[in-house]
């Protein structure tokens, strides 16, 4: 029986739960000084001066740098954008936001480096910040006046005029997709050390050893073979570290300047600001159709807060664009955005990366659509679905979706979640004129996994002992991968999952990789793998077939005992270490994936809140949630990232924002103020399994780990709104904290004036 | 200023700055760095670890004040190849992810059981309360704490 769809406990544990990981902070490196960044406080400002002196004399000071000394090219953004936006390393003329990186100080020891930084002296001359980026299109503030606008990008809109013709109802709304904080609970950190011969060994926080390397040549003017880095344990990501950042690159050239190890870990409060914020789109959406709920028409217009300098978050709005119809067949759809910089720490990936964006327009655009023409949302959702015998399905914008059953993934969670019962129950709260009332909010969505990323390389070779070593290019941190990966490599060769060593996040060890991002390490990481298992299988049975003397094809692989004999003879077999040992160049492939597009999971969520009428508080108080990824590996491991994008999507919806005030100071810089989400604000999740394969790949696996922050965010969002509705309540903006829940029930009671 | 505290059943003797504080004092002194830092606001419980047998945040101790005291980290829990039930049911009911809350959140979990033994999912959800973890979304790591609740020398440590 294959080992596939187990739930096989995670290799990785036993030492995660007893000595701890080695995350960046952890490694022991002799010698190594300590590097803290000073950084603006201010959201926009001239930089008039900076003074160093004191610090310089400090304790423990070994070195203080300044912009001025940094040699590099400023970091470029995308060729798409203005070139004059370059992200300089340490910024010397301008900040652009509060948390941009001034100086850097090299320390003995971690507590000098704090107190030098309070000796550094900035000069500031403020200038108006630009915080909401609906004002920065218009321009009164421009962040880089060479680029003389603050559009970084944008995909113009068809412009048709006749969009909405015939259709009975239009409703059009505003909507923000609030910023929020990825928040892995390890911050970011690096650690350089170069050796006598010229090498340099870099430890990074890094979802991509390889992509950190590539960084590293393109912006620092290493040279690939000189560079080895290495992703030691990783405490989360969340795309939040897929690329990188100035201060992390800046660390092996530091490290090269003192001519001393060095090592740099973000504090909290600098992490708050300093790591990319996700999110972050204020999106116009407009949809209309008939009185009996077939939606012919939806226009989604995106304003992206691309944050000071534009990195990948200034390119989101394109993966919102590729999934801007959701699980819908309306026959005219359009979409444009606009990207712009604003005063803000840049915006990156987060967990979802422009999907969330796109579903929660959708989904928020059906339940308006579903409230304007007085039918239930399941049902409008039902009349408008695309049908399962339409995939692949070619979307509007040309994405094509490979596989899908949303009416079956619908039917589920209404089963489970029992909806006729809780929209009984509903009612009865309704004409009994509860304080506690009932929200019940749905979320169908579809979203794309392994999107805008190539292939992965992986490798197989079978150790002298009959063990299996494999090489990938994925860069787990807390997915499980070791166990995953192994997996795969032991059912395909028939050995136990304890003996595949799983080699991964060192540049050194493993060819070439993308590393983990978008949702992709099983389709392409896991089927590289399983593909250069396959190639050591076949070169394998040769060997066989000559130790026993037999015809190739006569050859049976026995796969429970890992043994190869000839048909007939079980008991002459010849085991893995006899034909490492037999194969002159020993038995090793390795597959360097390219193409197989991307796949589309998708869902359903049920999310049922209650919320004090007099108080404005939500409680959700069960998360109902159908997560079709394809066939899956280890369902264990598919639930436990379901899960926590699921807390990432409650989180989203009722409680975290990252919030500034008028002039541009973040407020929520550290956990104490900004509302990450807790174990007390949370249910138990009910997750019901659902599986289509995907005809993409041979493992028919999807990804699975954004879907839950996915489908989550709208489901709970539109049971706030639902619980509000009979007030005449439409909308409720996210985070739906009790002060904005009770200002939207005061709003809704208050008597009609005018 | 000289500290003696016992860590994880060893006695410990050295000069250290007075504002050192604890995690620090055993991750960079000791060199036990199962404990991590999550934060700087007293807010995540990366940190937490038994200070005389009661859970402290060991970000908000200084070292000179855990002078004397008997402090237990994650490193004692298991023995030889045998995990704690506290981790055997975390490893079970897969409550963990990236592990970087998993330190605190063990000994969060066992100083929790040894208040309610026999605890309901709403005391295991408000007693961790203050130890955030971004991965696991806390279902299983609720079920970890459910499950060991059951388990005999589930609030025992041997250190
Ligand atoms: S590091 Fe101690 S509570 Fe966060
Ligand atoms: S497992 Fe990653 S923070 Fe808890």
């Amino acid at each position: 029986m294959s080992i596939l769809g187990n739930r096989v406990l995670r290799r990785e544990d036993p030492k995660f739960l007893t000595t701890g990981g080695t995350y960046v902070d952890d490694l022991p490196i002799e010698g190594a000084l300590w590097v803290t960044y000073v950084r603006s406080t201010m959201a926009h400002a001239r930089l008039l001066g900076i003074d160093v002196s004191e610090a310089r004399q400090a304790p423990g000071v070994v070195d203080v740098i300044t912009g001025a000394d940094v040699d590099l090219a400023p970091l470029a953004p995308f060729p798409f954008i203005p070139q004059t936006m370059a992200w300089p390393w340490l910024a010397t003329e301008t900040v652009r936001f509060v948390g941009e990186p001034i100086v850097a100080i090299v320390t003995e020891d971690r507590y000098q480096g704090e107190d030098a930084a309070e000796l550094v002296f900035v000069d500031y001359e403020p200038l108006p910040a630009v915080i909401d980026p609906v004002e920065a299109l218009q321009g009164d503030v421009v962040l880089f006046p060479e680029a003389g606008t603050n559009v970084a990008t944008g995909q113009p809109a068809a412009g048709a005029t006749d969009l909405f013709e015939g259709c009975e109802v239009v409703v059009r709304r505003r909507i923000v997709n609030q910023r929020v904080a990825p928040c892995p609970l390890e911050g970011r950190a690096a650690a350089a050390v170069w050796s006598d011969d010229g090498r340099l060994t870099m430890w990074s926080s890094s979802q991509s050893a390889h992509g950190t390397r590539d960084e590293l040549v393109n912006r620092v003017g290493l040279d690939p073979e000189t560079v080895r880095v290495i992703a030691p344990d990783v405490g989360g990501g969340f795309g939040a570290k897929v690329a990188n950042y100035p201060e992390d690159l800046l660390v092996p050239w530091i490290a090269r300047r003192v001519g001393r190890p060095v090592k740099w870990v973000e504090s909290r409060s600098e992490s708050m600001v300093g790591l990319g914020h996700g999110r972050g789109q204020v999106q116009d959406i407009e949809i209309g159709g008939t009185r009996d709920g077939r939606v012919l028409a939806y226009r989604l217009s995106v304003v992206q807060n691309a944050g000071a300098y534009p990195r990948i978050g200034s390119a989101l709005p394109m993966m919102t664009r590729m999934m801007v119809d959701g699980v819908y067949s309306i026959p005219r759809v359009e979409f444009a955005s606009t990207s712009v910089v604003t005063n803000m720490t840049p915006t990156v990936a987060y967990r979802g990366a422009g999907r969330p964006e796109a579903t929660a327009a959708i989904e928020r655009a059906i339940d308006l659509f579903a409230a304007e023409i007085g039918m239930g949302p399941a049902d409008v959702r039902r009349r408008n679905f695309i049908p399962k015998d339409a995939f692949p399905y070619t979307t509007s914008v040309g994405t094509v979706y490979d596989s899908g059953d949303y009416d079956r993934a619908l039917d589920l969670v209404l089963e489970a979640a029992d909806y006729e019962a809780l929209r009984k129950e509903q009612e009865q709260r309704r004409e009994r004129g509860d304080v506690v009332q009932l929200g019940i909010g749905l979320c169908v969505y579809v979203e794309i996994t392994a999107a805008g990323t190539n292939g992965e390389w992986g490798a197989v070779e079978v150790l002298p002992d009959g063990r299996i070593k494999v090489r990938t290019g994925v860069s787990p941190h807390g997915q499980g991968h070791v166990t995953s990966i192994s997996m795969i490599a032991a059912e395909r060769l028939g050995v136990a999952v304890d003996d595949v060593e799983v080699v991964y996040g060192d540049t050194d060890e493993v060819l070439k990789g993308v590393g983990t991002v978008a949702s992709r390490s099983i389709q392409k990481g896991g089927v590289a793998v399983h593909r250069a298992a396959g190639e050591v299988l076949e070169q394998a049975k040769k060997v066989a077939a000559d130790l026993l003397e037999a015809n190739p094809d006569d050859m049976v692989f026995d796969p429970v005992g890992g043994r190869f004999h000839v048909a007939g003879t079980p008991a002459l077999a010849k085991t893995w270490s006899d034909l490492a040992a037999a194969a002159p160049g020993g038995l090793t492939a390795a597959v360097d994936l390219e193409g197989g597009g991307p796949t589309f999971p998708f869902g359903a969520h049920v999310a049922v809140v209650e919320v004090d009428m007099e108080t404005g508080k939500v409680w959700l108080r069960r998360l109902v949630a159908v997560d079709d990824a394809g066939r899956i590996l280890n369902p264990m491991l598919a639930e436990g990232q379901v899960h926590g994008g699921l807390a990432q999507g409650v989180a989203q919806a009722l409680f975290e924002e990252v919030r500034h005030d008028e002039d541009g100071n973040p407020v929520t810089t550290n956990l104490a103020d900004y509302a990450f989400i807790s174990a007390a604000e949370l249910p138990s999740f009910e997750t019901i399994h659902m599986e289509t394969p995907t005809p993409v790949n041979e493992l028919g696996a999807k990804g699975i780990g954004e879907s839950g922050t996915i489908g989550a965010t709208p489901a709970v969002q539109n049971a706030v709104v639902d619980a509000l509705a009979h007030l005449g309540v439409r909308h409720v903006p996210m985070p739906a904290t009790p002060q904005t829940v009770w200002r939207v029930i005061i709003e809704a009671s208050a008597p009609a004036t005018g | 200023m000289h500290v003696s505290p016992t860590v994880n059943g060893t006695t410990q003797a050295h000069d250290v700055e007075p504002r050192l504080l604890l995690v620090h004092y055993l991750r960079d002194v000791v060199g036990l760095t199962a404990t991590n830092v999550g934060c700087d606001t007293s807010s995540c419980g990366a940190c937490t670890v038994l200070l005389d047998g009661e859970s402290v945040k060991s970000c908000t101790v200084l070292a000179v004040q855990a002078d004397g005291a008997e402090i237990v980290t994650v490193e004692a829990l298991a023995r030889d190849d045998e995990l704690h039930p506290v981790q055997q049911a975390f490893r079970e009911n897969h409550g963990l992810q990236c592990g970087y809350c998993t330190p605190g959140m063990v000994m969060a979990a066992l100083s929790l059981l040894r208040e309610h033994p026999d605890p309901t999912e709403e005391e295991v959800r408000e007693g961790l309360e203050g130890n955030l973890c971004r991965c696991t979304g806390y279902h299983n790591i609720v079920k970890a704490v459910l499950a060991a609740a059951g388990m005999p020398g589930a609030t025992g440590v041997r250190a």
